[in-house]
């Protein structure tokens, strides 16, 4: 489990993420949604150390990573994958290389069991006869499901996912969705997804946190979302006609 | 003003990083002998073709400068050799492995950073200052000291093929005078210079890089800037060190 509180950031004098405490469960998809600019990818960072609070605390289950020396979070960081919006692989290095590349810096295993290793992640996120391909020769559902095999490959505790979707069709969106979540329950990880995809929330969010203008907005289940009174989440939720129209419908 | 003591202390926090303890020194070395291959042997075509012709040049214009006929002849080939040695060959592969490796280092770190690619790395808990600086460090303060005696020997050569072909001075004049008077301390005062030139250039270059922010253009930018930095403070460096060492 990962416990944030009281988490400020602010850019010059306009505050980015205001007072945001919130539990993100373990064994659970925790979907952080907002708008563009109200501050996910800010809180995302902030909870991996690539960017520090000014104030608050951030637990990962008893230790808390906000008071850490630099080694320190690089040792917990070994139990971290994190998916990026644009998969961040390697470009230099083969998908084989890419997803061998954490075990190779962490482990002494030998080549053999490393490859066993890459090849089960591979196949677990649906990747076959791409071990020698580059980036480049990949679709973007198949680098987000290569990234999700690197960032799986040393079994963390604590995955984090920042837009997953962004520049997928539905059909291949819903695929990415479907496999964080089944790796989420299979590994019992606490995982954290940042979207401001509804299709995700409906599918994926075991739990949801509404980020808006850098507060937490509101907090609850994927079919909490629907009946809320909050105004600005209604906002959000049906921002598009065809939620709209479904709306009207009940 | 501001600005560049807030560059200045960066760079050296960047530094801190880059010489902390390495994760894994068996992936460290097998990442120096890449970037040895790409930045060392790969610039070693351009290095040969561009001391050939200055060194021909220098013979050619220091044979037209010494007139006076009491001078030896020879003395065109002793001045063509410590030309090379103290200034040219060091100074010369240092600002064209800036413009070759400088750009090439700047873009490929600043294209991981706007691509996430650096994020990624600490994400995992690789110190990546270190992963992504060290090797090329390494790699260019190595490498370049051989570039420069490279240089030098392939500068020599282009003075003689000079001699040889446009009758310049006699061969024989041009051989003996390379070899008269020979101090081994001006061979390792060129290259401990390329030495100290190879480690600005990495250090500046990758400076410039992994603190671009934006997309492709700035990493162009950021490149050229760069390119710009460490051939001013090339220059510089040859100043003092020629002052402290040779004063």
């Amino acid at each position: 489990m990962i416990r944030l509180e009281h988490i400020y950031k602010k850019f010059d004098d306009r505050y980015v993420l205001n007072d945001i405490t919130v539990n993100l469960e373990q064994g659970k998809c925790n979907l952080v949604i907002g708008e563009s600019g109200s501050g996910k990818t800010v809180l995302m960072k902030s909870v991996v150390g690539l960017a520090e609070v000014d104030q608050g605390e951030i637990w990962y289950a008893e230790r808390n990573f906000t008071r850490m020396e630099r080694h320190e979070r690089q040792e917990l960081r070994k139990e971290m994958g994190m998916l990026f919006q644009g998969g961040a692989l390697f470009d230099s290095m083969t998908i084989e290389d890419n997803v061998m590349f954490p075990l190779n810096m962490f482990t002494r295993d030998t080549y053999s069991s490393k490859l066993d290793r890459v090849n089960f992640c591979l196949d677990r996120v649906g990747l076959k006869q791409v071990n020698r391909m580059i980036p480049a020769e990949l679709s973007g559902g198949m680098k987000k499901r290569a990234a999700i095999a690197r960032a799986i490959a040393m079994s963390p505790a604590f995955l984090f996912c920042d837009e997953p979707n962004s520049g997928l069709d539905p059909k291949t969106a819903i695929k990415i969705d479907n496999l964080i979540h089944e790796i989420t329950t299979e590994y019992n990880i606490t995982t954290v997804v940042n979207s401001h995809d509804m299709n995700s929330v409906l599918e994926i969010g075991d739990r949801v946190i509404y980020i808006y203008e850098g507060c937490k907005c509101w907090e609850g289940t994927k079919e909490e979302v629907l009946h809320t009174d909050n105004e600005e989440l209604n906002n959000f939720v049906f921002a598009t006609r065809m939620a709209q129209q479904i709306k009207r419908e009940g | 003003m501001h600005k560049w003591f807030a560059n200045i202390g960066r760079y050296f926090l960047m530094l801190k990083s880059v010489f902390s303890k390495p994760e894994r020194i068996s992936i460290y070395y097998r990442q120096t002998i890449r970037e040895i291959e790409s930045h060392g042997i790969g610039s070693i075509g351009i290095v040969a073709v561009i001391s050939v012709f200055v060194g021909a040049a220098i013979t050619i214009q220091t044979d037209f400068n010494i007139e006076n006929p009491w001078l030896p002849r020879y003395i065109i080939g002793v001045t063509v050799r410590d030309s090379l040695l103290l200034e040219f060959s060091s100074t010369m592969v240092g600002l064209v492995i800036a413009g070759k490796s400088g750009s090439s280092i700047a873009s490929e770190i600043g294209m991981m950073r706007v691509t996430e690619q650096i994020d990624a790395l600490e994400v995992m808990g690789i110190n990546a200052a270190a992963f992504l600086v060290l090797p090329k460090l390494i790699a260019l303060v190595i490498f370049l000291p051989i570039l420069c005696a490279l240089s030098v020997a392939v500068g020599l050569l282009g003075g003689y093929l000079v001699c040889l072909i446009g009758d310049v001075i006699p061969v024989s004049d041009y051989i003996y005078g390379i070899q008269y008077v020979f101090y081994p301390y001006y061979l390792a005062y060129a290259m401990f210079k390329a030495a100290c030139y190879g480690f600005l250039i990495t250090t500046i270059a990758s400076y410039f890089g992994y603190h671009v922010e934006g997309g492709a253009v700035q990493v162009g930018r950021s490149s050229t800037r760069a390119v710009v930095i460490s051939s001013i403070l090339i220059l510089m460096t040859d100043l003092i060190l020629t002052n402290i060492i040779l004063h």
